[in-house]
């Protein structure tokens, strides 16, 4: 069974970038998939990234983290003006974020625009261990 | 108008390195990219020495690796930096997948540590660089959020970033794909491994860093 978890960019947008990483981190070490709508900071995401790495153990392996934002790919400078609107409106409210654990999602492709998400298969012994 | 200002603040960017003595270059990417093979090919082409071993098994930069005072010439212009090669930086790192390449548990599980050990320090050192190289693998999705999380904070920190898509020599190499993930940036294609299209990589090198 896949849990997946929904954060609306309202629940984290008046945490501190240190809260907001920890909530995440916390409900993914649930074995949560978190879909947060928005995204996180520039610095949060390195953050976010960094802290993994502390707290991984022999049961936490770290996360896949992918975010899809509109990017501005448009040469035309209208539709770049529309954009830095948009951006400057919106923020980071615009886009979506799926961090999960790394015992559950084995994998996150983006090509560009849609995300594929490809599990461990528990069923199977996916690691040949060699003795010394 | 967009050029414009791109172009104005590059020129402020140009002015300020200008008059550092030491510009801080990080090879940044994901672990098995090429970062030590293109500092070994940096360090061989200037100094007649390498700066790392290398291996096909993920993670064996697992130590912030600096080479200091590397001075590269082309064309009239030098350029001075110190030359700081990171461990590639993971989302997720579990020993059982060293198993894979034959070590034994305990030297998987100390690896593992090593390597864990050695994201958090890159991570902390993106802070410190002047200037950063993204070395990508061709071959691989560019759009792994590894890559586009070290060059979104790069970018909101206006530090300049230069994309080498690296291993262009393998047949499953595309430059294309890697120039479409990052349309705002200069991407230079080489082998760090054989040494093709090196030159174009120092030359790049010069007009990010002056």
């Amino acid at each position: 069974m896949l849990t997946l978890q929904f954060i609306p960019h309202s629940e984290i947008e008046n945490l501190g970038s240190a809260r907001r990483v920890k909530k995440i981190l916390d409900l993914v070490k649930q074995d949560k998939i978190v879909l947060l709508e928005g995204r996180l900071r520039e610095q949060e995401e390195k953050d976010l990234i960094e802290i993994t790495m502390e707290e991984i153990n022999n049961k936490f392996k770290g996360i896949e983290l992918s975010v899809i934002y509109p990017n501005n790919k448009s040469n035309t400078l209208f539709k770049k003006l529309k954009h830095g609107m948009f951006k400057a409106l919106l923020g980071y409210r615009q886009g979506l974020t799926i961090i999960g654990p790394a015992s559950i999602v084995k994998e996150i492709n983006k090509d560009p625009d849609k995300i594929e998400l490809l599990t461990v298969d528990k069923g199977k012994n996916r690691k040949k261990r060699s003795k010394g | 108008m967009l050029d414009i200002i791109q172009r104005f603040i590059k020129k402020v960017l140009y002015t300020i390195f200008k008059r550092k003595k030491h510009i801080k270059l990080g090879l940044y990417g994901s672990p098995n990219s090429g970062k030590t093979t293109l500092a070994n090919r940096i360090c061989q082409d200037w100094l007649g020495e390498e700066m790392g071993k290398v291996s096909n098994v993920p993670h064996e930069t697992r130590e912030i690796q600096i080479k200091d005072q590397i001075n590269i010439k082309s064309k009239g212009k030098e350029l001075s930096f110190n030359l700081i090669d990171t461990p590639g930086i993971a989302t997720k790192i579990d020993y059982e997948d060293f198993l894979e390449s034959g070590m034994t548990e305990n030297l998987a599980k100390k690896r593992a540590k090593e390597a864990t050990r050695g994201v958090i320090d890159a991570i902390k050192w993106l802070d410190d660089m002047d200037t950063v190289v993204i070395v990508l693998d061709a071959t691989k999705d560019p759009y792994s959020q590894v890559n586009i999380t070290i060059v979104g904070n790069l970018e909101a920190r206006k530090i300049p970033v230069l994309i080498v898509a690296n291993k262009i020599d393998l047949k499953k190499a595309n430059m294309k794909r890697i120039q479409a993930a990052f349309p705002q940036y200069s991407v230079v294609g080489i082998s760090a491994k054989y040494g093709d299209n090196i030159d174009k990589f120092y030359e790049a090198l010069f007009v990010l860093a002056g």
